[in-house]
């Protein structure tokens, strides 16, 4: 399976007596467009936790593109093409929205290690913020410190900074958790216009959203992959509307 | 394009490092000391030292969000250094400036493993253990530093072969102001740098910052190395200008003074540091003339009554009001 972006291979983890990461496998073509979902507990955002090195696994291996990175650091997997956003906002409040960006890209280029040069002289750098800001509608606001931005516009901007590093794998956390519903569907719009050179799975509630925007869609239920599938064979998959879709309280 | 008028994004990056007049006004005025007090020109040179100091912590404080409580480690190094060098025979003041700088900044560059490693209360912790840890050991080290009566014999040649020092300091405060105008002009530009950005946003977001594939660690290693030399050169000019040096250089009251100055005058603008050294050297000279033996009764109530009425330090409240007078001109 070397034409996998990103691979997971038996991953496990437990936390004392939880298990939270059961012997986990998984495997994301190029340019895929997965969702995850399960209940609330199911372990969704320990699994990208786990991916991007945030936990280690206590068993199991985790592959990008073919390279082993396991035992990398988080900032070693972003710089090989893995990056994430958060469920909760985890942004620069007093960063402007461009320089947060340009501090991203920046990074990516090794740049930011430079002192003896004004930020302005990096034409290039500040230009592909721009470019970033302007696909993503943030253009308007890019003189704004972080802190000062409505909630919508906050969660783009977690994207933009993952877009930032140039991801070959993009991990979005409940991209728009919180966002009122008509929002949402602008945001997932931009997500579905991202290139097909990048992989991107997203944990969502909202099962609309899901069947929408994912090509395929995982099940996780109590720390282990349940079932994995196209949005028609999950919907009509008896195991997943017991435990999941049958529970019609939670949307 | 709509409406809205947005600043091109390079223009306005590079705006921001336009000198303002306020800036300008500052750094003339720095020069008054000469024609209007003559007679302070001592103190003053003091405060020099002690802005570049507070610019040394504010950098690593202020932008990378570093508490320290033992920077003194780093200014007592770089005064012994000097000290030693002119103590053995060469007492060069400006090659004495970047051999004390190297010497601090390696210094600072091996602490920094550590440094990098903690935040919070842990690094407080750490710092404050480095400084007396070295306090005792230039203490013990009395053949080498001369303990506690003070490194004697200390002798400055002219500065650049011409300018003695005298007993009134003007050649103590012109070199003191001289060269922390030119490490000023250095960490100006290095806050406008895309390095001074990564450390905003370490201070701002250390987590995020991972997730956007910053070598954290590394940042703040080398910010730590460049503050220790900063450190390590105003302890330099300690030693120069007044020809001594005593364990005090490695003290903790210095290393509390000093970040004193920085939260008094405002942390992360570069002149809040320079102020507060202003503020708080000149309020100590004076409380200290009033009542020489509870001078810090006033100057812990200065403290107290500026965190409390304005808590990003004076520079902060300083600023606060001119936008408020701006907002209140049609």
């Amino acid at each position: 399976m070397n034409a996998s972006a990103l691979a997971v291979r038996g991953i496990s983890k437990r936390f004392g007596s939880l298990v939270v990461a059961a012997d986990i496998d998984l495997a994301m073509p190029l340019g895929a467009r997965y969702a995850l979902i399960g209940p609330n507990g199911a372990g969704k955002t320990t699994l990208i936790n786990l991916m991007t090195g945030m936990l280690r696994p206590d068993a199991g291996q985790i592959v990008l593109g073919g390279e082993d990175i396991t035992t990398l650091a988080p900032e070693q997997r972003v710089r090989r093409g893995l990056a994430r956003t958060y469920q909760i906002n985890s942004l620069f409040p007093h960063l402007t929205v461009l320089e947060s960006v340009a501090l991203a890209v920046c990074e990516r280029r090794r740049v930011a290690q430079t002192f003896w040069r004004r930020l302005a002289a990096y034409r290039e750098e500040i230009d592909e913020a721009s470019q970033i800001l302007g696909a993503l509608m943030l253009d308007a606001v890019c003189h704004r410190p972080a802190r000062e931005l409505a909630y919508g516009q906050q969660r783009l901007l977690e994207i933009a900074l993952a877009l930032a590093s140039r991801p070959k794998v993009l991990l979005l956390d409940e991209p728009a958790a919180g966002v009122p519903r008509d929002e949402s569907k602008e945001l997932f719009a931009a997500i579905g216009e991202l290139s097909h050179d990048i992989t991107v799975l997203f944990i969502e509630h909202d099962m609309e959203l899901v069947f929408r925007f994912a090509a395929r869609v995982i099940v996780m239920v109590g720390g282990s992959i349940l079932v994995e599938g196209t949005p028609a064979e999950i919907a009509s998959d008896p195991q997943v509307r017991a435990v999941y879709l049958g529970n019609r309280e939670r949307g | 394009m709509t409406g809205v008028t947005i600043a091109e994004p390079r223009e306005y990056l590079q705006a921001q490092m336009r000198w303002r007049w306020g800036e300008i006004a500052f750094w003339l005025a720095t020069l008054l000391p000469f024609v209007l007090t003559p007679d302070y020109l001592l103190l003053a040179s003091q405060i020099a030292i002690a802005g570049l100091f507070v610019l040394s912590l504010d950098l690593i404080l202020g932008f990378a969000g570093i508490v320290s409580l033992g920077h003194a480690a780093y200014f007592g190094t770089g005064a012994y250094t000097a000290g030693l060098l002119s103590k053995w025979g060469w007492g060069e003041p400006l090659s004495g400036l970047l051999v004390a700088a190297c010497v601090a900044g390696a210094f600072g560059y091996l602490t920094s493993f550590i440094i990098a490693r903690f935040r919070h209360l842990p690094l407080i912790m750490i710092t404050l253990g480095i400084g007396l840890l070295l306090q005792e050991a230039a203490n013990s080290a009395s053949w080498l530093t001369g303990g506690f009566d003070g490194l004697q014999g200390i002798h400055t040649w002219p500065i650049v072969g011409r300018f003695r020092l005298d007993l009134y300091g003007y050649t103590a405060y012109a070199y003191a102001l001289a060269v922390l105008f030119a490490i000023f002009l250095g960490a100006r530009l290095l806050i406008h740098s895309p390095f001074g950005l990564a450390l905003r946003g370490i201070r701002d977001n250390s987590l995020r910052m991972r997730a956007i594939g910053a070598p954290t660690h590394a940042h703040i290693r080398t910010i730590f190395t460049i503050a220790a030399m900063i450190a390590g050169i105003a302890g330099a000019i300690l030693a120069q200008t007044t020809e001594t040096v005593s364990l005090e250089v490695l003290g903790f009251q210095r290393s509390a003074d000093v970040l004193v100055m920085l939260i008094l005058g405002g942390t992360g603008r570069l002149y809040g540091g320079l102020l507060g050294a202003i503020v708080y050297m000149v309020a100590r000279d004076q409380f200290s003339g009033l009542n020489p033996q509870y001078w810090y009764f006033w100057i812990g109530l200065l403290l107290i009554g500026v965190v409390v009425i304005v808590p990003n330090g004076l520079l902060g409240g300083l600023s606060l009001l001119t936008r408020r007078a701006r907002a209140a001109v049609p």
